[in-house]
């Protein structure tokens, strides 16, 4: 970000998980210490499956939840309450001019036409006929655009009126990064007053855990929180859930009266070919772009490890180098979700910095530690169990 | 002495390489003869069965052999265009691309061909489940990476060496445009002085065809594939789905010209605008495409008489070709009558993902060249939407500005103007 950027302020949280919805759940269940997943839907997989949420809430046309995927349903709702807790809900002359950029994935599988065909095809006497009849009678119309990565941005401008610019990025962790490194900068260059970014993540697919299984990185049969699942493989649970910021130039914010939940002091990534040590590396080089800004006495870190190695223990050797600060990954209790991650992390940042102090360890193998002190600022961590490295400092506006 | 900021006082961006592959062919020489001379790249779909299907032709790109599936073409596809737009730019070494990627690309799935592998593997011999699918998982290890959605761009940020982390997007049939709309902005921002905007699109597969098929969305005039895709006709019938890549190598002006680089042409100004309207349908009212298009032509500093030319959205889809005229008409008034506006996909089908940078690549080609491709197969014009489209045969013109539309589900509505190096 240049040095006369604008300030960046978030302005609305909206986060749905395992763990419920908004602020006080999340700070409530992480000041319990006790994560729980579920171990026996996807046996021998563990997910962390979304809380009970009454979509009508936020999305009251159930015409407009007929047409998602909970993919889709979990973001736009989550969305919502982003836009609510900014006080900008339903007002068309700020969501006329709002920028929206949304991490997904998408892909909803149809499960049980997936195994109509799987079991069918291989003994049908002309196969690729039958893939071909099957897919045209048995897919609903509608599941495209259930599917489709951009569509959650769609809904969400269907259902809320965000209708200034929609841009989706893909690409998993990195997704949810960048998309709040662009947001940031956009604002900062006076490209952009006002914006919503998050995504959302259903981690309660197969097809999914299949994705990643194809690496092993799946965690099986016994739950852990993430810096206990060994130095082999560990693994990660897939987790459902939803975040967006409403994130927005100071100068806007003053002028509608808006109150900062946090400011967005930098936020930076990269990309490196992932070699033995380079994960560490690239942190290094991303923390010397921010370090500066650092009071490491009343700062601590969120991490969006994910419990997969060897990218969670490179991150880990990273955290243990800067061990001043005390650390915190939210993944043992939410699970891995992917694009949304990094959003979830920065709006839980904003959480603990609203609180003032930091939530205690879960950890057994010692990387967490107790912190007593005031919290004034938080750096939230963000590696791809693949690839994309990135940080944010997020500070308390005094 | 030119500027070196534009009327608003930013950085200007030019463009300094270019690239294209299309079911034309490879290249961007290739490429051009092909579209100014009115031929079509449509044809009946071999590469798979299609039995039973309603729509049995595309704009496939069969050239490059037998894919393994999108994601592998795809990035085939956008690794040809990108290798040619750096290669003309000439900016920096092989392997060392200064600025960074942004990547427009189709959703990225695992396919039939790969499930059934894995089907095939679990033994399962009753009814496979994902259950049976997952127990065998660990023994395709190589899917993992390729199925990821920053699979494409990882491939090309590593082989190309561009900087920082690549941007996979999508915004849908307007993703190539958006991709070329960030790297402008990142200039401005003085981020960075180049980019490599890159839009990519290789989905022609059984499912990808059943999807829009089953959306009403594609032509069925499976009979005659090169007159299938027919924008602005009265009796044009859906789009006809296509592959290909469109690549651009974006410099702030000041950089190319400290370089001696040669300017092909000026990304003058990028329009976006929501619409919330529906899924994939337009607010009937035209409203958010005119509001794009205006503020594309309000970020050029432009009037809408500056405009030349419209490289169209134009689909052939009987909504899409109606809503654009009613945007362009509103926006550009009477003067729509005979503002020439062609559309590329009449020749190479819509390329999805692509088609936003391979059509602004076709539109810095229509400047550079002062010649316009025409729309091919309008045969029936429809009163309804009375337009200037380079029926059929490639005219010459003298252009300075055009602008280039591209619309998606999604309520997606992007704009660029482009125009010739500054005088």
């Amino acid at each position: 970000m240049a040095e006369n950027a604008r300030e960046a302020w978030i302005t609305g949280i909206g986060i749905v998980s395992c763990l419920g919805e908004g602020a006080d759940v999340h700070w409530q269940k992480f000041n319990e210490a006790k994560p729980t997943a579920d171990v026996t839907t996807f046996a021998p997989y563990i997910v962390h499956p979304l809380a009970p949420i009454n979509f009508d809430l936020q999305i009251p046309k159930k015409g407009d939840q007929r047409q998602m995927e909970n993919w889709q349903r979990i973001g736009t709702y989550a969305a919502g309450l982003a836009l609510d807790s900014a006080g900008v809900k339903g007002k068309t002359d700020v969501l006329s001019h709002m920028d929206m950029i949304v991490a997904a994935g998408g892909g909803e599988r149809d499960l049980s036409v997936d195994s109509t065909i799987l079991s069918g095809m291989p003994g049908a006497p002309n196969p690729p006929a039958f893939l071909n009849e099957r897919l045209m009678s048995d897919l609903r119309p509608t599941l495209f655009l259930a599917q489709l990565s951009n569509l959650l941005a769609g809904n969400i401008s269907i259902v809320h009126g965000v209708t200034s610019s929609s841009r989706t990025f893909m690409g998993e962790e990195s997704a949810g990064l960048d998309a709040v490194r662009i947001a940031v900068s956009r604002i900062g260059a006076g490209q952009s007053d006002i914006a919503l970014v998050g995504g959302a993540h259903n981690g309660e697919r197969p097809d999914l855990i299949m994705l990643y299984e194809f690496a092993g990185l799946s965690l099986k049969d016994k739950f852990a929180p993430v810096w206990e699942r060994g130095s082999g493989k560990g693994g990660f649970a897939l987790g459902s859930l939803g975040a967006f910021l409403v994130i927005e130039a100071r100068e806007h914010a003053e002028a509608r009266g808006a109150k900062p939940l946090a400011r967005i002091a930098s936020i930076v990534s990269d990309r490196r070919k992932r070699q033995p040590g380079n994960v560490t590396a690239s942190l290094e080089g991303l923390w010397d772009q921010v370090k500066d800004r650092i009071n490491p006495k009343s700062a601590a870190v969120i991490s969006g490890a994910t419990g997969a190695n060897p990218a969670t223990a490179e991150e880990r050797a990273f955290l243990e180098a800067h061990g001043e600060l005390a650390v915190r990954a939210t993944g043992s209790y939410l699970g891995h979700g992917l694009e949304p991650q990094f959003p979830m992390n920065l709006a839980l940042a904003t959480v603990v910095l609203q609180h003032g102090s930091l939530f205690p360890p879960c950890d057994a193998s010692g990387l967490e530690k107790p912190m007593s002190g005031a919290l004034n600022q938080v750096v939230v961590t963000g590696v791809g169990h693949w690839r994309g490295e990135g940080l944010a400092l997020v500070e308390k506006v005094v | 002495m030119a500027s070196t900021k534009d009327k608003l006082g930013r950085p200007i961006v030019v463009v300094t390489g270019v690239g294209v592959v299309t079911s034309l062919g490879a290249g961007k020489a290739d490429n051009w003869k092909k579209l100014t001379s009115g031929e079509s790249g449509i044809h009946a779909i071999s590469r798979f069965p299609t039995d039973g299907l309603k729509t049995r032709i595309a704009g496939s790109v069969d050239f490059l052999g037998q894919p393994d599936c999108t994601a592998a073409l795809s990035e085939q596809l956008a690794d040809l265009a990108a290798e040619e737009a750096i290669g003309q730019s000439g900016l920096g070494r092989p392997g060392d691309f200064p600025g960074p990627l942004f990547l427009a690309v189709p959703p990225i799935e695992m396919e039939w061909s790969q499930r059934l592998e894995v089907g095939a593997r679990s033994g399962s011999n009753d009814k496979v489940t994902y259950a049976d699918l997952l127990r065998v998982s660990e023994q395709f290890p190589a899917y993992h990476g390729r199925f990821l959605f920053g699979s494409v761009a990882d491939h090309i940020a590593e082989k190309f060496g561009t900087r920082g982390s690549p941007i996979s997007l999508s915004t849908a049939c307007a993703s190539g445009a958006s991709a070329i709309q960030l790297g402008v902005e990142a200039i401005r921002r003085g981020d960075t002085d180049a980019a490599l905007c890159v839009g990519t699109d290789g989905s022609v597969n059984p499912e990808a065809v059943i999807r829009f098929s089953l959306l009403s969305a594609l032509s069925t005039s499976n009979d005659n594939p090169q007159k299938a895709a027919r924008p602005f006709s009265k009796n044009r019938d859906g789009f006809v789905m296509a592959e290909g890549a469109g690549a651009l190598v974006l410099e702030s002006y000041d950089a190319a010209k400290a370089r001696g680089a040669t300017i092909l042409g000026v990304v003058e100004g990028c329009g976006e605008k929501t619409d919330a309207f529906h899924r994939t349908r337009s607010s009937p009212d035209g409203k958010p495409i005119i509001a794009c298009i205006k503020n594309a032509l309000e970020d050029a500093g432009l009037a809408p008489e500056d405009i030349d030319y419209v490289n169209a959205h134009g689909t052939s889809t009987p909504e899409n070709d109606k809503m654009e005229y009613l945007g362009c008409s509103t926006v550009f008034g009477e003067r729509m009558g005979k503002l020439p506006i062609s559309s590329n996909k009449s020749m190479i089908g819509h390329t999805l993902s692509a088609a936003g940078a391979i059509e602004a690549v076709f539109t810095v080609l229509t400047l550079q060249n002062q010649l316009m491709p025409p729309t091919i197969n309008y045969d029936v014009p429809d009163p309804a939407i009375p337009l200037d489209v380079v029926p059929n045969k490639a005219r010459e013109a003298k252009l300075k500005h055009a602008i280039s539309n591209s619309f998606g589900f999604g309520g997606q509505n992007v704009s660029l103007v482009v125009g010739v190096e500054p005088a």
